[in-house]
């Protein structure tokens, strides 16, 4: 039986290493996608464009005026004497957001009558607006209170962000690309080369010789397995040196839980494939049923907790949002292993159920 | 019944509401080379997917190299070979790498895989093609191939299903000869064709119709019953009967 499954795996690694153009995209794609989401794109937001509008100059609003320039999240276009020309700055994209202070800003702020700022936001991009217009917010109140000599009474709450003080972006996406990056390769990948045996027929051979049908499936997901562990070493190599992003927790712990999640999604692709009949299917199947859930429903654009009911409870069904989650507790939180259980019995759950109920549908379609 | 290398009895198989093979009954001796023949569509593949394990027989019953095929399937495996035209190789694996792969699945020892692959290759005037794959070689050859990789393990039983669609005649004799010499070493042939030519090949030949089996006998008894003069006139008077057809 070992000679057996030795013969059989050898001939799987083979398939993936003569195909030289896949094993390149499948090698280099993680790669790309750290490289992309660390230094193309990100969430953070920098050099908004800025009107201000001031009815009267005076120290108070020059100085915040000043303060927002210089710092690195916007730059003030123009400054302008009223607002009644303000909507066609932002039609004509001069600026993205707009400051407005109400008349005799200076002379009227400490008085009982007090001033007003007016903060305008381009509510096209919600994230963008509501993100910059907290910034404008703490830069404006750090200049106020700067000028008073007393505290005033009004408490300046000290904000410090645990497990991410710069704020990084990469903290956020590196869990969310090894999430996608494994489920992509072990489903994609197994549910294909399992369907390009149906489609030629060589299947059909392996299933008259003596090998027991789980021993074809098992030597079939070994080669993306390992595939898919060299990306993800890959991926946690490039997020510590090249990202400076902490692999806080234990190496062990985290390896564990990728370990578990790469067997649900070989699972997965063998579930796909036990339905596709050819390999276009398998890739559009792999592609909507566990791409569209990874992206948006899994915490890697948009937080789980601010979905909405129904949309949230779908996400409880997706393995990547379990694993990413896993993923920040222990590589960005550096929490201990005991911490994550609910994640590790989650994803065991999934891998056993998934395992048995498409080695059973397998057997199924052979009779 | 021992002395039958393959029996069946009644073997019947129903997809839904469609029989697509209905009652058939025959023997095959061993050493024999029996011909499967048939129309598209009249059920040859599937009752020889049920012969090989692949598919479980609806009712009735067939014994294949002494093993119950709808109790023991998994066990007929180990003593048949099969080869198919539409593939029965791996394009991406060189010469050497497919035999090396279906000796291996079948448990034989390194050893005696390196020893007999070089005698086999050496027999096909393939030896120095051995580090080839399999993708560039002719299709005459790849059949060859194909056909020395599926009795290199010696099986008591081969089934090859029409293993020479789309190769020209003279590879067609050659790949005959080797089918001869098999079942001179023993090897029982169980093929299905649809040339007509390489029915007269066979020792004995069933002809089946719409799931059921019309004829069977020696070709050139059958030949005399029908009172034709090959057996294309033979499967054209039984085949022009068919309520099925692609």
């Amino acid at each position: 039986m070992m000679r057996q499954f030795a013969a059989f795996i050898k001939k799987e690694f083979l398939h993936v290493l003569r195909d030289a153009r896949t094993m390149l995209i499948l090698l280099g794609m993680p790669v790309v996608q750290i490289i992309l989401f660390g230094f193309a794109i990100s969430t953070e937001i920098r050099n908004i464009d800025l009107a201000v509008v001031i009815p009267s100059a005076d120290g108070i609003t020059r100085k915040l005026t000043e303060k927002m320039d210089a710092s690195e999240y916007f730059t003030v276009r123009c400054v302008l004497q009223d607002s009644k020309d303000i909507e066609r700055y932002f039609r004509d994209g001069t600026v993205s957001m707009a400051i407005a202070f109400s008349p005799d800003f200076a002379d009227k702020v400490f008085s009982p009558e007090g001033s007003a700022i007016q903060l305008i936001t381009d509510g096209s991009n919600t994230n963008t607006a509501r993100t910059a217009a907290g910034y404008a917010s703490a830069i404006i109140l750090d200049g106020l209170t700067e000028d008073m000599p007393v505290s005033t009474g009004g408490i300046r709450p000290n904000i410090r962000m645990l497990f991410n003080p710069q704020m990084r972006s990469s903290y956020t996406f590196v869990p969310g690309v090894m999430g996608l990056i494994i489920i992509l390769i072990c489903a994609m990948m197994t549910s294909i080369s399992i369907v390009r045996e149906k489609e030629t027929g060589t299947m059909d051979l392996m299933l008259v010789s003596p090998m027991r049908p789980s021993v074809i499936i098992l030597s079939k997901m070994v080669p993306y397995m390992v595939l898919s562990t060299v990306n993800y070493l890959t991926i946690l190599l490039l997020s510590v040196t090249l990202l400076d992003v902490p692999l806080s927790g234990n190496f062990w712990s985290l390896s564990l839980l990728s370990l578990i999640y790469i067997i649900v999604s070989l699972a997965l692709g063998l579930l796909i494939s036990t339905k596709a009949r050819t390999q276009l299917a398998a890739m559009l199947g792999s592609g909507m049923l566990l791409m569209i859930p990874v992206v948006f429903l899994s915490g890697l654009m948009f937080p789980v907790e601010s979905m909405p009911g129904f949309f949230r409870a779908v996400s409880a069904i997706v393995p990547a949002r379990w694993y990413i989650e896993g993923v920040k507790k222990l590589m960005i939180e550096g929490l201990p292993i005991w911490l994550v259980t609910k994640e590790f019995i989650i994803l065991s759950a999934m891998a056993v159920l998934l395992l048995a109920v498409s080695i059973r549908n397998f057997k199924l379609r052979l009779k | 019944m021992s002395e039958n290398a393959i029996y069946a009895e009644s073997l019947t198989k129903r997809f839904g509401s469609f029989t697509a093979v209905d009652h058939i009954s025959f023997s095959v001796a061993k050493g024999e080379i029996f011909g499967f023949l048939g129309a598209n569509g009249a059920g040859k593949t599937t009752a020889m997917r049920m012969l090989c394990g692949l598919s479980r027989p609806t009712s009735g019953r067939a014994v294949v190299a002494g093993v119950d095929i709808s109790r023991r399937p998994e066990d007929v495996k180990r003593h048949i070979g099969y080869m198919s035209q539409k593939f029965s190789l791996y394009d991406d694996l060189t010469v050497s790498e497919n035999i090396t792969l279906f000796a291996g699945i079948y448990g034989m020892k390194e050893k005696d895989i390196a020893r007999k692959s070089r005698d086999m290759l050496t027999r096909l005037g393939l030896y120095g093609e051995r580090d080839t794959l399999v993708a560039s070689l002719p299709l005459g050859w790849k059949q060859k191939l194909a056909f020395s990789s599926a009795v290199f393990h010696e099986p008591a039983v081969v089934f090859l299903d029409e293993p020479t669609g789309g190769v020209d005649p003279v590879t067609r004799r050659q790949f005959w000869r080797m089918i001869y010499e098999a079942a001179e070493r023993g090897i029982t042939v169980f093929v299905t064709t649809h040339y007509m030519d390489e029915a007269e090949y066979c020792h004995r030949v069933s002809i089946m119709v719409d799931g059921h089996i019309s004829a069977m006998g020696t070709p050139s008894g059958l030949k005399a019953e029908y009172g034709a003069g090959s057996m294309d006139e033979v499967f054209y008077i039984l085949a022009r009967g068919a309520r099925r057809s692609e």
